[in-house]
């Protein structure tokens, strides 16, 4: 059976303020799927929720992975059971080295009924095939001893996250903005990273602004996201439309979303 | 999902991992309290020179009219419900078959084997109030080392021992400085001949193991001109109901072009006040560098100094300062310019967990005249949780115009950013918060030898997982 990520009438809350207001998505393994749509739309809110992030509560709905309720999961627990997404902009743990961390988190979710205190993946396996990974991505060996996006330029803490799905190989992979701040050589790389990595064994959710990490990951489906809603879907020419025209057919058909996005928005802004 | 990091660990009970005892079969135990008394019998059962029982007669007279400091911590010590001085064996093992087995066994509970097998004849372990087992590589003894305890140095080295013990740190300094040169016993003694590089470190263990028993180890460290040496401490002590007291008195002299490393790594069991003092003196183009990390003990009050004396001289510490429920730790540094061109470094790292409580207490002094001189103070703070408590009583006394203090610090909280993206990754809550406590004292930990650094980052993981009370 072929795994399945499905969101039903999901709505999320921060602080009290609505954010997604009924989203509904199912996903395949082996699918891409596009995640489109205007800035304060909700899309990395929807990944953080299907991750579970302590701010975002859920006040409706369902996230089910094959069937399991994964609202009922900590955020580790998602992660064991084949959830991933690699963050926009990742936080740096100083004094952690990337190759702990990544050992670590490379045998709780390798081996997810591991205890605390239990045995990790043995050192020179585990070593020898960072290393290769590594390789792969371009990475300079030094970079393992680093500490966890600590000082990170944007291209490195992408590539870092990029290396993260490599070594987790998930069943599911929401990519928020993994192009965005990469100069066109950097982008290629990822896109022809995550194509690789992913885009036959995994789900792959991209959010993005952009179409050329779509060029080597053209989407079997493309969602457009206004105002906390999944408003269209489509196939890849979706996707093309919506990058040759923007959003404004969008934003016109759909005017209610259109107004709550841009109360959002301005919410946002004053926050900020 | 909260990231409430007391709610995991509050349910498990306090257990110390060291909170066993070993019958002791004690050769001669003085009374409780402290008179001249008690001070003259350990003066007479060490049948010391009559300088010595002068100087800690005198020093009594002392620790009597000093008033128990008011700052720091709460200090609840009756000091006449103590004992003051315990001799274990009639002899010191020369070697491991020599050691009483109760011994051994109490050994073997802390894991002292493996570093004796490690760094073989290195090894000096205190038990109770004497040195028990010690040896010494024999390459070290050709080069004209002395690494003994102090109370044979002062039988064997008397001349040197008198010409600086006191000297750095004498009787009146404080009230619990007074009661150690009062009351001393064992301690280790270390003099590195001109020139001579000691390039593994010298270690020893102490450990108390009865109840309402003092230690008053007095250690002194000489490290001659253009010499080096790295000394380790480690200490571990058994859990009991009643108060203990622990106060050493670390005496270090670096001579010119000397270089010198002391590290401690204290684990003391939670009810133990621990009030050391410790002083280094560096003389010109000298470095004196103190690694302090305090995870145990009921109170700590401990600010190790390195007085810069001549032009060139360097002081660096390192303090880590770990406590949980019950815990205070008070630790800090002290770099004092006395001469031009001295350079000083002091980073602090505390975390406060479970309604523990760190302080950092720091003091920089630049004399008149140390002109050219630079100090860089950065304490930085973690908390757990809202119960503990974390402060920072930094002092800066400059009486020099052309000089540099820097002084930093920040205190944070363990970020639900950086909880999110660990656990989001796989990990468990305590596992992340564990991580992230480790890679925060990161830059402490790699500076200890690679043993060391591997017993620090398990004591860590044992503090957080709450096995540790």
């Amino acid at each position: 059976m072929t795994d399945l990520l499905k969101i039903t009438n999901l709505h999320v809350s921060v602080e009290g303020k609505p954010i997604l207001r009924g989203v509904n998505l199912e996903m395949k393994r082996g699918e891409t799927h596009a995640l489109m749509g205007p800035n304060g739309s909700g899309k990395s809110t929807l990944g953080l929720a299907i991750m579970g992030h302590p701010n975002y509560e859920l006040t409706e709905g369902a996230i089910e992975l094959n069937g399991q309720d994964l609202l009922a999961m900590s955020s580790d627990e998602r992660a064991r059971a084949g959830v991933f997404m690699a963050f926009q902009r990742p936080v740096a743990i100083p004094g952690v080295k990337m190759a702990d961390f990544l050992r670590h988190a490379t045998t709780n979710v390798r081996r997810p009924e591991r205890k605390e205190g239990e045995e990790l993946i043995p050192m020179r396996e585990f070593r020898k095939e960072l290393k290769a990974k590594m390789e792969h991505l371009r990475m300079d060996a030094e970079f393992a001893r680093r500490y966890v996006n600590d000082g990170f330029s944007g291209g490195e803490m992408k590539r870092a996250e990029i290396l993260q799905l490599a070594m987790l190989q998930p069943k599911f992979a929401i990519l928020d903005e993994t192009d965005s701040g990469l100069d066109a050589d950097a982008v290629r790389l990822a896109s022809e990273s995550i194509a690789e990595i992913g885009r036959e064994t995994m789900g792959l959710l991209i959010i993005t602004h952009h179409d050329k990490l779509l060029v080597h990951n053209p989407p079997d489906f493309t969602h457009v996201m206004l105002g906390g809603r999944i408003v269209e879907t489509g196939g890849v020419e979706l996707a093309q439309e919506l990058h040759s025209t923007g959003y404004d057919r969008i934003r016109k058909a759909y005017p209610e979303a259109d107004a709550q996005n841009e109360a959002m928005l301005a919410k946002e802004l004053q926050e900020a | 999902m909260a990231t409430d990091l007391t709610q995991s660990t509050d349910h498990i009970g306090e257990i110390n991992k060291y909170n066993f005892r070993t019958e002791s079969q004690a050769i001669f135990k003085a009374r409780k309290g402290l008179d001249a008394e008690i001070v003259n019998q350990i003066s007479d059962m060490k049948d010391e020179p009559d300088w010595m029982r002068q100087f800690r007669l005198e020093a009594l007279e002392i620790f009597d009219s000093k008033p128990t400091p008011k700052w720091g911590g709460n200090i609840a010590l009756d000091f006449q419900d103590i004992y003051y001085y315990l001799k274990p064996t009639d002899h010191q093992g020369k070697t491991w078959d020599d050691v009483p087995q109760e011994i051994k066994d109490t050994f073997d509970k802390l894991g002292i084997p493996e570093a004796e097998k490690k760094y073989l004849a290195g090894v000096k372990a205190q038990f109770e109030s004497e040195v028990v087992y010690g040896s010494l590589k024999q390459e070290l003894g050709d080069q004209g080392v002395i690494f003994t305890d102090t109370d044979t140095a002062l039988k064997e080295h008397p001349e040197l021992v008198k010409e600086y013990f006191g000297t750095i740190i004498p009787s009146h300094d404080n009230k619990f400085a007074a009661l150690n040169s009062a009351v001393w016993s064992g301690g280790s003694f270390i003099y590195v001949p001109p020139g001579v590089k000691i390039d593994f470190p010298l270690q020893a263990y102490f450990r108390i193991n009865a109840e309402n028993m003092g230690q008053f180890e007095r250690t002194l460290i000489i490290v001659d001109e253009g010499a080096e040496v790295h000394y380790v401490e480690g200490c571990t002590a058994p859990m009991y109901t009643t108060e203990s007291l622990h106060s050493a008195v670390v005496e270090v002299i670096v001579k010119r072009n000397a270089r010198c490393r002391y590290t401690t790594i204290q684990n003391w069991a939670n009810n133990i006040y621990n009030l050391v003092t410790k002083r280094a003196v560096a003389y010109r183009d000298a470095t004196m560098e103190w690694v302090d990390g305090n995870l145990g003990s009921h109170l700590t009050m401990k600010y190790p100094a390195v007085y810069m004396l001549e032009p060139g001289a360097r002081g660096e510490i390192l303090s880590i300062a770990f406590s949980s429920r019950g815990q205070h730790q008070d630790a800090g540094a002290k770099l004092v310019h006395c001469a031009p061109d001295t350079t000083g470094q002091i980073i602090s790292k505390s975390i406060s967990k479970n309604g523990g409580r760190s302080s950092y207490r720091g003091l920089v002094r630049v004399e008149k005249g140390a002109v050219d001189s630079k100090s860089n103070v950065v304490c930085d703070a973690l908390i757990l949780d809202p119960e503990s408590r974390s402060d920072t009583y930094p002092y800066i006394e400059i009486l020099e115009q052309d000089v540099s203090v820097g002084h930093e610090a920040s205190v944070s909280r363990i970020g639900e950013e950086q909880m999110f993206y660990l656990t989001s990754r796989g990990l468990t809550e305590q596992e992340a918060s564990t991580m992230i406590v480790n890679g925060f004292i990161e830059p402490l930990v790699k500076e200890l030898p690679m043993e060391y650094a591997v017993e620090m980052n398990r004591l860590i993981q044992l503090q957080m997982e709450g096995s540790v009370g």
